[in-house]
């Protein structure tokens, strides 16, 4: 599960080699919108030869090659797909899109010999994606979705507002299709990056909706994601005592119990189980001492 | 134009240009030249004996570049060349 | 001969034995002069000089509180060679580059320098090997230990004073080219053989002055000592560099695990942009804690200012205006105090402040696998600043922190062994950088605790590897030659040698 991804220009070797210390769940390397046409090839070069021989890489490598309406796409992927590399973002993307690019994919790594499968992230950034979501969630590759606020509000040819209100739907629809799907569902960047407080209930908006983790533009901004995306502290506290109950009913042969005076069942405890699994993974706490 | 030229004089990166010539010539300019030049001129030329390519003047402005953009300007200045060439 | 740390350190010099030895050594203090007459004001600084009978082999000293706005210095060193004189000795506090003084050096005008900063054109000239005598590299706190004993004899100090009153009373507060407190220049003032102060502004009569009369055996009055847009950077900002931000707040989190964000607690960091965001964010856990601290020290900007505001601290205590805001505050808030070099730093003063200093966050040019750290040369052999307070400060706080990128185009700033050291490793407690903490094995105590909090560090040895491993490793600079100079400790001891580039 991906809280925080970090998206890092292509072309910036000053970035590209820290991209790894700020604590983000993914770094995105991008060669799409921050690197310049007549610098594709660089940056191609510059990332293929980072993901070879760095010597300490991001757990998790996601690389946004450019659309597949541009002349960019297969000399991307032919330049930089190897086994350090997770997920491919692919813009502007569609059902078809995505078969064409899993082809494409399939065939490098029959010959780099790369024995994992890639995956793939679509960004869903127009009003045609979005509807079709169901389709897209269910493609093989496609393990995540990203929402890409800017680009879809540029479709809809609606306004940014700072309540986010223009956002409640598609965010709501991509939270409970990947939920369906289980695939991850991550949110649109936040852009303006020195607002901290804004940041944090653009994060809200989010996760309450059930995004589960939020691209950054900023290395400031990682932190603050991955707060809002973890399961806070009281929540896992709780999650404790109910699992710890359980047991102890369990050792009783009790099917139903109560903690603090509330009776306990089979949505509760499976939600004290998932908040528990969550917090494993991030490394933020789990299982409360018996 | 036989001419290829990649990177940019930003810290951390390098500005590399390559031109036909003759023989092999590798010219180092670098910030941190007394610590690495030895460095450099290994990456430049096993990148060049991979190639196969000795008929180069390679010339490296180097502003505390890694070894991966060293050896990636110099990738796409090559290719850059070559697609001058076609 | 070398020193306790395996330094050279040239025949006759004192070697650097630990950083505790100045305890078991008593104060020593030449007698205050006492000026009966009233100062002797002068309209011009060539009369002053006639008047002062100079001659060569004396020794001038200066402070820096103008920083690079300053034009004293540079007007010294005109009438330094109008008057030809040679063989003189240099004492400013700190030496910035807008004073070109090549000349006087290769001349023999300028043999000796002592001072506790160094960069530009004058740092270049001496590394090239003109200075016929010897660089001295002093702390903030070892040269007022230095003055006051009479160690560092100054024959005449030339004081810029922003305003000066008709008793001779000087202060840095008000004035055209007002820049605050002057703590560098109160040791001068008291101990130098005679005393000038420099004005561009003459007032009746002052209520609250730094400067006392009767220490001042001149004034004179020139048409501008300084210019203001050098005297005060505009305002000092906190770093957008998303490295310096995360050191930053790995910092402060640090701190908070170590139950160092507490009442009652004192700091000092400097006011360069990463030092900034490391206080933003202790002022942020402050007012998350609702903490109230005692005091915060050093050089001061309207950072700190606003810290005192939000009553985060109860004091400033401030050797070093750097902003408009800071030289205003200091002008009007009771709270924000000026203090000598000596009540800051001086190993001998007991109430220095730096002993009451629970924590202190510093740079670092090099530093290596002992926590020796170097802010003296950069990693090329260069001198690029010198001590300023860093070794007071980092003896005296009871935990010194070590902020800095590992690693700058290329350049590991950890080494196996630093170029020049400038601060011995067991004053230094902790490294942060962007790849991990390391703790000096010296401070069990603090390992103990950071263990207890599981809190993530590593050894600085896996910080070298690292870094290293990234950026290959660097070839041994080639040894330098001739000795230029020394480092000293604050106790006077020299810690290192310094060599010339030929």
């Amino acid at each position: 599960m991906l809280r925080s991804l970090l998206f890092v220009p292509g072309n910036n070797p000053a970035m590209i080699q820290n991209a790894d210390v700020f604590g983000s769940d993914a770094v995105i390397f991008d060669l799409e919108d921050s690197v310049h046409v007549a610098e594709k090839d660089n940056a191609r070069n510059l990332i293929s030869e980072y993901l070879e021989t760095y010597p300490v890489l991001p757990d998790v490598v996601i690389i946004r090659i450019n659309s597949l309406d541009t002349p960019f796409w297969e000399a991307d992927l032919d330049a930089v797909v190897s086994k350090s590399v997770d997920w491919i973002m692919l813009p502007k993307a569609g059902v078809e899109e995505i078969k064409k690019l899993t082809l494409k994919l399939e065939s490098i790594e029959k010959i780099k010999q790369i024995e994992k499968t890639i995956k793939i992230m679509p960004i869903i950034e127009l009003a045609s994606s979005l509807v079709d979501l169901e389709n897209i969630a269910k493609q093989e590759r496609v393990k995540g979705v990203l929402f890409g606020a800017e680009d879809y509000r540029a479709d809809m040819g609606i306004k940014r507002s700072d309540t986010g209100v223009e956002l409640l739907y598609p965010r709501s629809r991509i939270a409970v299709v990947a939920k369906a799907s289980m695939i991850e569902a991550i949110d649109t960047p936040f852009v303006d990056v020195m607002n901290d407080t804004a940041l944090i209930s653009d994060c809200h908006n989010a996760s309450a909706l059930g995004m589960t983790g939020k691209a950054a533009i900023h290395p400031r901004q990682v932190m603050t994601i991955n707060d809002s995306f973890s399961p806070p502290k009281d929540q896992i506290e709780w999650a404790s005592k109910v699992m710890k109950a359980k047991r102890q009913a369990d050792e009783k042969n009790l099917g139903v119990f109560s903690l603090d005076g509330k009776m306990i069942d089979k949505p509760i405890i499976a939600r004290a189980e998932s908040i528990l699994k969550i917090a494993k993974e991030y490394g933020i706490g789990g299982e409360a001492d018996d | 134009m036989n001419i290829g030229i990649a990177g940019s004089l930003e810290s951390n990166d390098a500005l590399v240009t390559v031109k036909a010539a003759d023989t092999t010539k590798i010219e180092i300019h670098s910030i941190v030249d007394v610590f690495y030049h030895d460095q450099i001129e290994k990456v430049v030329k096993d990148v060049l004996s991979k190639k196969k390519n000795d008929k180069i003047h390679v010339i490296i402005e180097d502003k505390g570049a890694l070894d991966y953009t060293i050896k990636a300007r110099l990738l796409t200045a090559l290719a850059r060349m070559e697609a001058n060439n076609a | 001969m070398t020193n306790s740390l395996g330094r050279n350190v040239p025949e006759g010099k004192k070697p650097f034995v630990s950083s505790t030895d100045y305890k078991s050594h008593k104060r020593q203090q030449i007698g205050l002069k006492t000026q009966a007459e009233k100062p002797v004001f002068y309209e011009s600084l060539e009369t002053a000089f006639v008047d002062l009978s100079l001659h060569s082999g004396m020794t001038f000293s200066f402070h820096h509180h103008l920083r690079s706005g300053d034009k004293v210095l540079n007007q010294i060193a005109k009438l330094i060679e109008y008057s030809d004189l040679k063989n003189i000795s240099l004492a400013p506090s700190s030496i910035f580059p807008q004073y070109d003084l090549s000349e006087l050096i290769r001349s023999g005008r300028i043999n000796n320098i002592y001072t506790s900063y160094l960069n530009g054109p004058v740092a270049d000239a001496i590394q090239d090997g003109h200075l016929k005598g010897e660089l001295i590299m002093q702390t903030h706190g070892g040269r007022a230990r230095a003055i006051e004993s009479g160690e560092l004899a100054i024959d005449v100090a030339f004081l810029a004073c922003p305003t000066v009153d008709l008793n001779g009373n000087g202060s840095g507060a008000i004035g055209k080219s007002a820049c605050g407190t002057l703590g560098y220049a109160v040791s001068d003032l008291m101990y130098a053989k005679k005393v000038v102060l420099i004005t561009d502004n003459i007032v009746d009569k002052l209520e609250k002055y730094q400067f006392d009369h009767r220490f001042v055996d001149m004034v004179v009055k020139v048409d501008s000592i300084g210019d203001p847009k050098g005297i005060v950077s505009g305002t000092t900002r906190i770093t957008r560099d998303p490295i310096g931000l995360k050191i930053a707040h790995d910092t402060a989190l640090m701190l908070e695990a170590l139950g160092e964000i507490k009442p009652g607690m004192s700091i000092q960091t400097g006011a360069g942009g990463t030092s900034l965001a490391v206080a933003d964010a202790i002022d942020k856990l402050m007012v998350k804690h609702q903490i109230k601290g005692s005091f915060a020290s050093g050089g001061t900007t309207g950072f700190h200012v606003n810290m005192l505001k939000q009553g985060l601290f109860s004091k400033l205590y401030d050797v070093q205006c750097f902003d408009l805001e800071a030289a205003d505050s200091y002008r009007v808030n009771a709270f924000h105090k000026g203090i000598s070099a000596s009540e800051y730093a001086n190993p001998h003063d007991p109430k220095a402040i730096v002993n009451k200093l629970d924590i202190v966050i510093l740079g670092a040019t090099e530093i290596d696998l002992k926590f020796n750290v170097n802010v003296t040369t950069d990693s090329f052999g260069k001198i690029i600043g010198g001590s300023g307070g860093h070794a007071d400060t980092a003896n005296g706080a009871r935990i010194t922190i070590i902020t800095a990128q590992l690693m700058r185009a290329r350049i590991p700033i950890v080494k196996e062994k630093v170029h020049t050291v400038t601060t011995p490793g067991s004053d230094v407690d902790i490294l942060v950088t962007e790849r991990g903490i390391a703790v000096n094995p010296l401070r069990k105590d603090i390992i103990t605790k950071l263990e207890a909090a599981k809190f993530k560090f590593v050894t600085i040895q896996s910080l070298l590897e690292i870094a290293e491993k990234i950026c290959g490793k660097p070839k041994e600079l080639p040894e330098g030659k001739r000795q230029i100079g020394v480092v000293e400790y604050r106790d006077g001891t020299v810690i290192d040698s310094l060599y010339g580039s030929r």
